[in-house]
């Protein structure tokens, strides 16, 4: 489905990414995980298009997808920092992204799930951090493509929108779709995740099952097994 | 592209300086014709107000405009659009309200006082559509100062300087050469001096279709000779043109590259 192939990429002297090689197969939860300024967020914009990469290519159903655009249609994406025109109000920021894919779009069910109703005649500026997410979560889920690829989704996210959004999530999979996930809470990769990628300084240190990760470290659980890993990497 | 100019243009008539800066024009438009009572002369007024001002205005707005649409850019680049077609589509919907506030602010007072009875009207074509490639001209090079620089002060501070040296420095420099090299025949320097500054530009070709370039003496002379004559116009037309197409150009590859 995905196939990413010798990526590298470079801002200024520092390299992000560090010869990039991944399979993203069809269907199932993918979790991208690192350390901070491991270049998840750098890994996620290459695939959409956003950040150019200075070496290798990315494959999406087979087509490399360096210059092109139309690609993104199989793709709905979280932002990490949600950005937002401050003068729109909710309502038209749905029905303007509406109208640019040129979708119906099935924001109504999910403006119910998140309890959005409240908010929709206000405008982007003055809502609050958590309730930005719901909508950045409502722009997301809200067409219907084949790939969902989301960047610390958790981030803001009061207990009950939380469960909401891992029920969201485990109905994409059950659509038979493809999830790739960035987060730093554990507790919910060990939950939703069918496979996990950790990045270390621009490379992929491991590709595999949970409990495959949990045998190579030797530990109990995962967040244990990650703080293994990077404190491996600190005192080497 | 046209629903990227659509939402820009949506965006764009919900701030209020843009009715100020078609406000502004409306009242001096006003004005001057009815407190003056003389087409050419309100025209010459116009002029030396227009080359200086709408330069200024369409580089801060320019810059103002890209850096604050930058979380709205953002959100389309994530979505199945062309990248030039983004670009391209606020480009157009910032030239267009200031295009448009241009126009219709003096179109509507011009139109008022009778203009289409009077021969003064193709003098007043030729303030416009200086205006006009000013706008497009200054906004495209703000543009290219904005994707360079991602520290918002910076290209503030750049867009500011840019105006000022084609608005005054430029000038200044222009004239001390002269007068240094006052000894030599300088007709032809000064020419191409001219068309490398698109407000000089848009000045002399005001001052020619006025017919005051005696003003201006010998160098208005060999000016009117120059510019005066069919390819004269055609080069100058093609240099303002090439003003905006350069800059066009370059701000759209450096954001095709751009990272976000």
């Amino acid at each position: 489905m995905i196939r990413v192939s010798g990526l590298e990429k470079k801002f200024g002297r520092q390299t992000v990414l560090n010869g990039i090689e991944l399979d993203i197969a069809e269907g199932g939860i993918y979790a991208i995980l690192g350390p901070n300024g491991s270049g998840k967020t750098t890994l996620i914009k290459c695939i959409l298009g956003l950040t150019h990469p200075n070496e290798g290519e990315i494959f999406i159903h087979d087509k490399a997808v360096r210059g092109k655009w139309k690609y993104r249609n199989a793709i709905n994406y979280l932002p990490q920092i949600a950005n937002f025109p401050e003068n729109l109000r909710v309502k038209e920021l749905f029905s303007m992204i509406k109208d640019i894919r040129q979708s119906p779009g099935r924001d109504e069910r999910l403006i119910e799930i998140f309890n959005l109703e409240p908010y929709l005649n206000k405008k982007l500026s003055t809502l609050s951090g958590g309730t930005v997410q719901k909508v950045n979560l409502v722009l997301t889920f809200m067409f219907d493509s084949p790939i969902v690829i989301l960047d610390e989704p958790t981030s803001g996210l009061d207990p009950l929108a939380m469960l909401k959004l891992k029920e969201l999530i485990r109905q994409e999979r059950a659509a038979g779709k493809t999830l790739i996930i960035t987060t730093h809470i554990m507790q919910f990769v060990e939950e939703v995740s069918d496979r996990i990628v950790y990045l270390l300084e621009g490379k992929i240190y491991y590709s595999g099952s949970v409990q495959g990760l949990l045998e190579k470290t030797q530990q109990q659980d995962l967040e244990h097994a990650i703080a293994h890993i990077t404190k491996q990497e600190l005192y080497a | 592209m046209l629903k990227i100019l659509k939402y820009s243009f949506y965006d764009l008539l919900r701030s209020r300086w843009a009715y100020a800066y078609f406000l502004f024009y409306l009242i001096l438009g006003f004005v001057l014709l009815f407190l003056n009572g003389d087409l050419s002369k309100a025209v010459i007024t116009l002029m030396n107000l227009i080359i200086i001002l709408v330069p200024l205005i369409s580089t801060i707005f320019g810059v103002m405009y890209f850096y604050s649409s930058r979380e709205f850019t953002e959100l389309l680049l994530a979505q199945p659009v062309r990248r030039d077609a983004i670009f391209l589509g606020q480009y157009l919907g910032i030239t267009g309200t200031l295009a448009s506030g241009l126009l219709l602010g003096l179109g509507i007072p011009f139109v008022a006082y009778g203009l289409f009875q009077s021969n003064e009207i193709y003098d007043f074509i030729t303030l416009i559509v200086s205006g006009l490639a000013l706008t497009f001209i200054f906004t495209g090079l703000a543009f290219n100062i904005a994707v360079r620089n991602e520290n918002r002060i910076r290209g503030f501070g750049y867009a500011v300087l840019l105006w000022l040296f084609m608005a005054v420095v430029y000038d200044g420099l222009f004239l001390l050469t002269l007068i240094i090299f006052e000894e030599y025949p300088l007709d032809h320097f000064s020419l191409s001096a001219t068309v490398f500054n698109p407000i000089d530009l848009s000045r002399i070709l005001i001052l020619l279709k006025l017919d005051i370039s005696a003003l201006l003496g010998y160098t208005g002379a060999v000016f009117k000779n120059f510019l005066g004559t069919k390819s004269g116009i055609f080069i100058s037309c093609l240099a303002l043109l090439s003003w905006i197409v350069i800059p066009l150009w370059t701000f759209m590859r450096k954001s095709r590259k751009k990272d976000f």
